[in-house]
């Protein structure tokens, strides 16, 4: 039997969307903090912790997210590891979002001015407290731009975890456009949610920037 | 070490020895810096003395930024030993975060922090390194904000304020660490012309005071008022040391007259 696109269909994408956002922003909190680890390994005075991070970017950065998910997924339970599919999706994207993130806030705490560090330095701060009061606040502004466009695209990228078999809200569509046969309306409604889910972030950070700019 | 070098010894500059004991704050012995090839600082020997006022003047390139940029360890020396209150640079394990603790810096792109009010850019220091309350550093900020007469200025932000007025912060930021030596780099030279004046008036105030002060700068009406010895430099090498009478009155080496017949007669 053939079902119309209605309610019921679309409470279960929205059910998938649950899932979208919750993965959404796991991964940007994981990966986020991951990334900023790999971001002062990169930056760091330290030769081998800058090699090692370049190492690190330079493959998240080569490497199809999909590969990447299905060697998370596939590669853990070779190393003893059995997690769950949304575990393993969850642990994909935040290896995928540090590598991004890290590559970003790099550049950004370099753009940050060299005169920046060396008035902390000659004040006598030591490394941490150059880097968590003077250098990343300018950091984090530099990079606010670069950053939500990641984020939005990382929202975006949960979608490749259909492929996992995780229903997440692609995957939703996917279902509920194989039983109306109604792609367009269930396609067009699943692009009108992302749409919803990523504006808010557009927004906030068209705020945040302007209220940092204030600052001079 | 350089023969030019091996004369200048602070003991004979009068002035500064009747002020103060001959108590070396700050001892230069040797110091040698390439970067790359280019050979920066050459066999620099130089004592300077508490409550002592240094102005270093020279041709740009000639070294003198690197110099005073190496007391506090900004730059690094490829030989030779600098000690700062009895704190030796230039070893393994040397305690840099202490020898900066006691040696302020003002440069010449004053380098406020321009995410922070001028009054939370003068506490930062004192509140992470002397773990000061927010009380205690906020009287501190207010106190060297006052002294350098921009303590109404407190709750701006840098970028709201005009270049002098920067500078001015930045002198009170350094101030707020206590330290025993300033080091000032062209402290006026990015400033317009008649911002210079507050700038300088500033700095005179804390020569008055008795600090240590290393200064950088072209403007010689300060040397002639503020220093015990004005120091020439040229190629990385300290040319000529003398008191400003002796050194604008009758410099003793081609190079600085030449120098000096540059930047006076314009």
């Amino acid at each position: 039997m053939i079902r119309t696109f209605g309610l019921p269909e679309i409470q279960f994408i929205l059910e998938g969307a649950k899932w979208t956002i919750l993965m959404s922003l796991a991964a940007f909190i994981f990966g986020g903090a991951l990334g900023l680890l790999v971001a002062l390994a990169r930056t760091s005075a330290i030769r081998p912790l800058r090699v090692a991070a370049a190492c690190y970017i330079q493959i998240f950065q080569g490497t199809p997210l999909l590969v990447q998910l299905f060697a998370v997924y596939f590669g853990l339970p070779l190393l003893g590891v059995n997690v769950e599919l949304w575990l393993a999706v969850v642990t994909g994207l935040a290896l995928h979002a540090s590598g991004f993130l890290g590559e970003i806030w790099r550049g950004s705490i370099e753009a940050v001015p060299r005169g920046q560090t060396e008035a902390a330095r000659a004040l006598g701060l030591g490394y941490f407290a150059r880097i968590r009061d003077v250098v990343l606040p300018q950091a984090l502004r530099i990079s606010l731009p670069a950053t939500v466009g990641f984020m939005v695209n990382l929202v975006k990228g949960t979608a490749v975890a259909a492929l996992l078999g995780l229903t997440e809200m692609t995957r939703s569509a996917q279902l509920m456009s194989n039983i109306t046969f109604e792609p367009l309306k269930v396609y067009a409604s699943v692009g009108l949610f992302y749409f919803i889910i990523c504006l808010p972030l557009t927004l906030c950070s068209a705020r945040l920037e302007k209220r940092l700019n204030a600052q001079g | 070490m350089s023969a030019v070098a091996a004369r200048i010894r602070p003991d004979q500059n009068p002035q500064a020895v009747t002020d103060h004991p001959a108590q070396a704050t700050i001892t230069m012995s040797a110091v040698n810096k390439w970067y790359g090839k280019m050979h920066v600082l050459r066999d620099i020997d130089l004592r300077v003395n508490k409550g002592e006022h240094l102005v270093l003047c020279g041709p740009s390139g000639s070294g003198k930024s690197t110099l005073i940029r190496c007391i506090n360890a900004l730059e690094e020396i490829q030989s030779g030993t600098i000690e700062v209150n009895g704190n030796v640079l230039g070893r393994k394990g040397a305690k840099v975060d202490h020898i900066r603790r006691d040696v302020g810096m003002v440069f010449q792109q004053f380098n406020l922090f321009p995410h922070l009010t001028v009054l939370q850019n003068c506490m930062l220091a004192p509140r992470r390194i002397h773990r000061a309350t927010e009380a205690e550093a906020r009287d501190k900020a207010m106190h060297f904000l006052e002294q350098v007469h921009i303590a109404e200025h407190g709750h701006k932000y840098p970028a709201q304020l005009s270049g002098g007025q920067q500078q001015r912060v930045a002198i009170a930021r350094a101030l707020c660490m206590g330290p025993q030596v300033m080091l000032f780099d062209e402290p006026t030279s990015a400033l317009d012309p008649e911002m210079v004046k507050e700038v300088l008036d500033t700095m005179i105030g804390l020569a008055d005071q008795g600090i240590t002060m290393i200064c950088v700068t072209h403007e010689m009406g300060f040397a002639r008022a503020v220093a015990h010895r004005v120091i020439f430099m040229d190629r990385g090498e300290i040319i000529e040391s003398a008191p400003p009478s002796e050194f604008f009155g009758a410099p003793k080496h081609e190079r600085t007259r030449a120098f000096l017949g540059q930047i006076l007669n314009h």
